[in-house]
């Protein structure tokens, strides 16, 4: 049980004191910022996994023959002779026309008619998604071998080379925000120790009473634990509560992010259910540390 | 006299003919500093009215702690109800706590419960059902006087009024031990007298009674009482055999 059954008479015996101490205002912040913490670290992390899912098995063939026409030739030749090899999901040629739009957002010239861009040499790229699961260190060396056959001089470009680090530094900033959660979450037992220690020492006289009268530990602990608890509980609820309204506000506002990187960010159904169950975890955490705090330190009262 | 709570204790009774209450070669200190009480031996015999005298700071208070088994001693042995309360575990002490009522001189109420629920206090942590403690909680308002204000809080109560309900409070799981802290210490000599005839009433139903106080003129009120004497932390008439006054005229 949560938060413990108690007489309502036995509850009578500490003062109807709510909401009236830092307590549950502190823990309301707490919640709020581990939630928050909770939702970057799921979105991050399920970010860099589809970023590294998409680039793990993706190569970039870069061919720079000098002649345009040949360049085009071995490129065709090599989507050609990949798309039927069993090792390779899909290859595709990127047009020119492609390259070129790419090319004109960075000159300002998006038409795609700046005639100094049109004079560029531009290489032909291939494009080709291996087979997920494969060797890969094998897939690329045939590859290589049927890239040297079509496109003598071509240059392989794995996207992990350079995406990876991308995903990486995603990856690290998913395990910050998890420990700052686990941060907070520490953060969220020290007060409720403080406050059940407080409360302690500000009943002590009762609690003296109670022990003088045959009350027992448990008895005297679940008094204060339900009080603390429910407090928690409040602080929980409140804090949570800001933290959906934020967590919405911001889906809402993502939900208009389509492309890029900033596209593949979502909590996803597991994440959307750890983020309920945390403030139920935490009221738990709560429920037992103060009941661990107060047992402790009852044992020391004769 | 209300009966009540009767069903609450754990500890067996002390044996036929034994002592309820027996302290040999006790010592008490607290930290590093001296003994605060030194070679404290004496016996307490079932039924009996004590009272303990001493000078303030003799040490009545810490003996009194050790009875009613909110302190351990230093040193010596202890037994109550025929039990070994020194080496006892923590978690057999609240079953032998039921069977003590303590009064404190600052009758230390609940504040925030009425009368009413200060009394019920004992009965309440013992488990006993709301139905079954209505009937001693009024019968025991009554005994004190104080049905009238049954709901009144302690802050909006006299000082005797307070230390009647506190005595209520002690009393009213029937306990086998009574201890009382200075009880008259904050009350007027005819409200001192009349508390005094309660205990007096307790102890013909077979409770044993402890008083500290240094009233002299409260110990030649009762007939039959023993008088212990601590002078700078030692019992100076162990026995309990001294009899003050020997005859009540």
């Amino acid at each position: 049980m949560i938060i413990p059954r108690v007489p309502v008479q036995h509850r009578r015996l500490l003062p109807d004191r709510r909401l009236t101490g830092p307590t549950p205002w502190v823990i309301a912040i707490l919640m709020m910022l581990t939630l928050l913490a909770a939702a970057a670290g799921i979105g991050l992390a399920r970010s860099a996994n589809a970023i590294g899912d998409a680039i793990a098995g993706r190569v970039t063939v870069q061919i720079v023959t000098a002649n345009p026409v040949a360049r085009a030739a071995q490129a065709a030749a090599l989507r050609r002779r990949a798309a039927g090899e069993p090792y390779v999901r899909a290859a595709r040629a990127v047009e020119q026309d492609e390259l070129l739009a790419t090319l004109g957002q960075w000159f300002g010239s998006e038409g795609g008619d700046d005639p100094v861009l049109k004079s560029l040499p531009l290489p032909a790229l291939v494009d080709i998604d291996f087979v997920g699961g494969g060797d890969r260190a094998g897939q690329m060396a045939r590859l290589r071998a049927l890239v040297s056959a079509e496109a003598p001089g071509a240059r392989i470009i794995p996207h992990a080379e350079w995406l990876g680090p991308v995903a990486r530094l995603i990856r690290s900033l998913a395990w910050v925000a998890g420990g700052l959660v686990l941060l907070m979450i520490a953060a969220s037992a020290a007060v409720v120790i403080m406050t059940a220690r407080a409360a302690l020492g500000t009943h002590y006289a009762t609690i003296e009473m109670l022990h003088l009268i045959g009350a027992t530990d448990r008895q005297i602990a679940r008094l204060f634990q339900r009080r603390i608890a429910i407090d928690t509980a409040y602080g929980i609820a409140l804090g949570s509560a800001v933290a959906a309204a934020i967590l919405l506000l911001i889906g809402w506002q993502w939900s208009g992010v389509t492309a890029g990187l900033a596209a593949t960010a979502s909590l996803g159904p597991a994440g959307w259910a750890l983020l309920l169950a945390l403030p139920l975890l935490a009221i738990a955490l709560a429920a037992l540390t103060a009941r661990q705090t107060l047992l402790a330190a009852l044992k020391k009262i004769l | 006299m209300p009966r009540a709570g009767d069903a609450m204790t754990d500890a067996a009774p002390p044996r036929p003919g034994g002592a309820m209450v027996e302290f040999s070669g006790v010592g008490l200190r607290y930290g590093p500093d001296a003994e605060i009480l030194s070679d404290i031996s004496f016996n307490l015999q079932p039924g009996s009215f004590y009272f303990l005298t001493g000078a303030s700071g003799a040490g009545k208070t810490s003996l009194l702690r050790m009875l009613y088994l909110a302190q351990r001693p230093s040193r010596g042995i202890v037994r109550l109800f025929g039990e070994d309360l020194v080496a006892m575990p923590r978690h057999r002490l609240p079953g032998f706590r039921r069977r003590i009522g303590v009064v404190f001189q600052d009758f230390r109420l609940i504040p925030h419960l009425s009368a009413r629920d200060n009394i019920a206090l004992p009965l309440r942590i013992a488990g006993v059902s709301e139905e079954d403690l209505a009937g001693p909680v009024g019968e025991m308002l009554s005994w004190i006087g104080l049905s009238a204000r049954a709901d009144a809080f302690p802050p909006t109560l006299s000082g005797g009024e307070q230390q009647r309900v506190a005595i209520a409070r002690a009393v009213i799981a029937r306990p086998q031990l009574l201890v009382a802290d200075e009880p008259t210490g904050n009350v007027d000599p005819d409200m001192a007298m009349r508390l005094l005839g309660l205990f007096e009433a307790l102890n013909r139903l077979g409770t044993t009674v402890v008083v500290a106080t240094h009233d002299i003129h409260l110990i030649s009120r009762i007939d039959n009482a023993q008088m212990m004497r601590l002078e700078k932390g030692r019992l100076s008439d162990p026995t309990g055999a001294l009899r003050y006054p020997p005859n009540r005229a």
